[in-house]
């Protein structure tokens, strides 16, 4: 899950890290409220989930009130990289000095969060890595004993020379892997860490992504979620626990299990089509799910066919065409469907679907080809 | 023989009387597993089924009954600290079923799990099965048929469906193990690899990989410089859009790492036959074993 700038900012200052004052806004009017209080130039900041918010103009700085109202009206509502936005984050400006890197990742090949930290901040961190890698410096935490003091230290020292700003530094490492650990990160990010000319070490953008697995046991970040930026089907699929992730083709697929559910679209590319989704109802035998995710799917005008791939180990067939003919006499189907199952019940629900109009095939291959055809205009078998 | 299970697996169930936990239980039992223990915290003196006994805990379970395997059905808050459990216990190989665990839990487990020397598969996994012999997790028993294709794959459902067909086609498995689909896990594809090898049952691999990191990849180089075995592979997720989780927590293209494409590459660079499609490894795997 991804979170806010602000939140992120919030979560930070209550380890200690030190952050320009800022506050977030709704309105143009309340940017100026804040800006006014603040006193000075104020930096009027994009809160989207996006990367490049700079480069696409939702970061600004505004020297009165009155510029920060306008900024602030011109920020919100506008569309990055596909997302609009709703809230900007006004906050104090600072004077730079220079501007480092840090970050912590967990790194599935090391099997650890990594610290990655570069005097070479303010810009893309991948970048900086393919170009030059002697600039980071990369070390790995065993979380059994936590980052340790005189790992810190190191980290402090490849940003700074002055003592004083690597103790500074090195504090705020250990602050940063005390907030990734209590909030359940999968990433952290402080970029850039600045110094400015008085010598002080200071955060200015915080980003921090929460590994989903981790919500269950920390109410107060699934708190954080911000469903007004994410896919309304998404948050739909998800609060249906399914998931479901929307593309741009037209078959719509609806299969059991991650794995099986991509090499369903894949497949689907395989004989030319392209698939509207990735849904996986899950392992669980549910009718309801199936209701659903039918809904979720058909309420995407440009679906032309519906495919269900559906294995039944754990799930069983049964209960999938149940939710099937549920779903359909809830709402007529106006889209043509192809049923693929096997497995578990497969028996019975044949014979269900059977009964309820539906024709069901045992081949992967066969029902996929067919809900192409479809989606490409073919007749209704 | 076969790799990681066979007749002389004697298996603990951790989390025996929960919902999953049960309904597996059974099912491993009347495959043939030799399932000797449970362990539910509060349970213990108890029976399952009337014949299987109920521990405290996982030491106690292998105190009394020898356990050497235990498979894990226990909610992803409480499973790290299961998998720990059984490997302080002695336990040598833990299959780790559970679907959410977070990965910072893991980041405690892996070492601590390896320092013991226990070997463990999963999380999120469907765990393991030599056809005719023993299952450990929950792998339909019905789809699978004993022969001498080792499987192993990241996937669920997709393992299902590839071994169903070769099933079909009558090319039987030595052992199916599902290493499952999440960033961190025990056991990986060169673990794996390295054990059909040396299995005299096996005499071909299917692999199964997705998107997300480096493992296919890793596991492609071996192949290449350690396997005699003719090996075929697959990877789900030629479609998916980078950024975004599939599923699987570890199903993710971060930045143009762990690309599809980029897995597919190595395999044919190390002489892997790609699969292109799931029925493709029946044609694959014949072709190799004439």
């Amino acid at each position: 899950m991804n979170i806010h700038e602000y939140q992120a900012k919030e979560i930070l200052r209550r380890v200690g890290v030190p952050i320009p004052p800022g506050r977030v806004a709704k309105t143009a009017d309340e940017a100026a409220a804040i800006a006014r209080e603040y006193g000075g130039t104020v930096v009027v900041k994009a809160q989207v989930h996006a990367g490049g918010r700079g480069k696409a103009g939702g970061v600004k700085l505004a020297k009165s009130p009155d510029e920060a109202k306008a900024i602030a009206s011109k920020i919100l509502g506008m569309q990055i990289k596909g997302l609009t936005v709703h809230q900007v984050l006004v906050t104090t400006a600072a004077d730079i000095a220079s501007e480092a890197y840090v970050g912590i990742i967990v790194d599935r090949a090391v099997k650890k969060p990594v610290f990655m930290v570069s005097p070479a901040g303010g810009i893309d961190i991948e970048e900086v890595a393919a170009t030059t890698p002697e600039k980071i410096l990369k070390l790995p935490v065993d979380t059994r004993y936590g980052l340790m003091p005189f790992q810190a230290t190191q980290l402090g020292f490849f940003l700074f020379d002055d003592v004083k700003k690597v103790r500074a530094a090195s504090k705020i490492m250990q602050q940063l892997y005390t907030a990734f650990m209590q909030t359940g990160c999968s990433l952290a990010e402080i970029n850039p860490l600045v110094t400015t000319p008085n010598g002080d070490v200071v955060a200015l953008d915080a980003k921090m992504v929460v590994d989903d697995n981790e919500l269950e046991r920390h109410a107060e970040i699934a708190a954080l979620r911000d469903p007004t930026a994410e896919e309304p089907s998404e948050v739909e699929a998800r609060e249906a626990s399914l998931t479901f992730i929307k593309l741009d083709g037209d078959v719509g697929c609806c299969v059991n299990g991650a794995g099986l559910a991509m090499a369903t679209m894949d497949l689907v590319k395989y004989y030319g089509g392209e698939p509207a989704n990735f849904l996986d109802i899950g392992g669980s035998s549910n009718p309801e799910k199936v209701v659903n995710a039918l809904r979720i799917i058909t309420s995407d005008p440009q679906v032309k066919s519906i495919l269900f791939n559906i294995f039944g180990g754990i799930t069983r067939t049964d209960d999938v065409a149940t939710g099937i003919v549920t779903a359909t006499k809830q709402n007529p189907l106006k889209l043509p469907i192809v049923i693929r199952l096997t497995g578990t019940n497969e028996e019975i629900a044949v014979k269900i679907l059977k009964e309820n109009g539906f024709s069901a095939m045992t081949d992967m291959d066969e029902a996929v080809r067919r809900a192409v055809e479809l989606a490409k205009g073919g007749k209704a078998a | 023989m076969s790799i990681f299970i066979d007749n002389d697996t004697t298996l603990v169930v951790q989390g025996i009387t929960g919902r999953d936990g049960s309904f597996h239980a059974k099912q491993m039992m009347e495959y043939g597993t030799c399932v000797v223990a449970g362990v539910t915290p509060g349970k213990g003196g108890q029976k399952f089924e009337n014949q299987v006994p109920i521990f405290n805990t996982v030491a106690d379970a292998v105190r009394e009954t020898g356990a050497n395997t235990s498979v894990i059905y226990v909610p992803p808050m409480f499973a790290a600290d299961a998998m720990m459990e059984a490997a302080d216990a002695g336990i040598k190989l833990i299959v780790a079923i559970t679907e959410g665990v977070p990965v910072l839990d893991m980041t405690k487990v892996y070492p601590f799990v390896k320092e013991r020397g226990s070997r463990l598969i999963g999380p999120n996994c469907p765990g393991l099965i030599t056809p005719g012999r023993s299952k450990v997790g929950i792998i339909p028993g019905r789809i699978c048929t004993p022969g001498n294709i080792g499987v192993v794959s990241r996937s669920g459902t997709l393992t299902y469906e590839v071994v169903y067909q070769l099933t079909r086609a009558g090319l039987g498995q030595s052992t199916c193990v599902g290493i499952g689909g999440d960033p961190i896990n025990g056991t990986n594809f060169i673990d794996c690899l390295a054990a059909f090898e040396k299995d005299p049952d096996t005499q071909a691999v299917a692999m199964m990989g997705e998107i997300g990191g480096t493992d296919e990849q890793d596991a492609a180089r071996f192949v290449r410089e350690k396997m005699k075995k003719p090996v075929v592979g697959f990877i789900a997720g030629q479609t998916a859009p980078p950024g975004r989780r599939m599923g699987h927590a570890g199903a993710i293209i971060s930045g143009s790492s762990g690309t599809a494409a980029e897995k597919i590459g190595a395999f044919e660079a190390a002489g892997i036959g790609v699969a292109k499609r799931p029925r493709d490894f029946v044609d694959l795997l014949r072709e190799r074993l004439a």
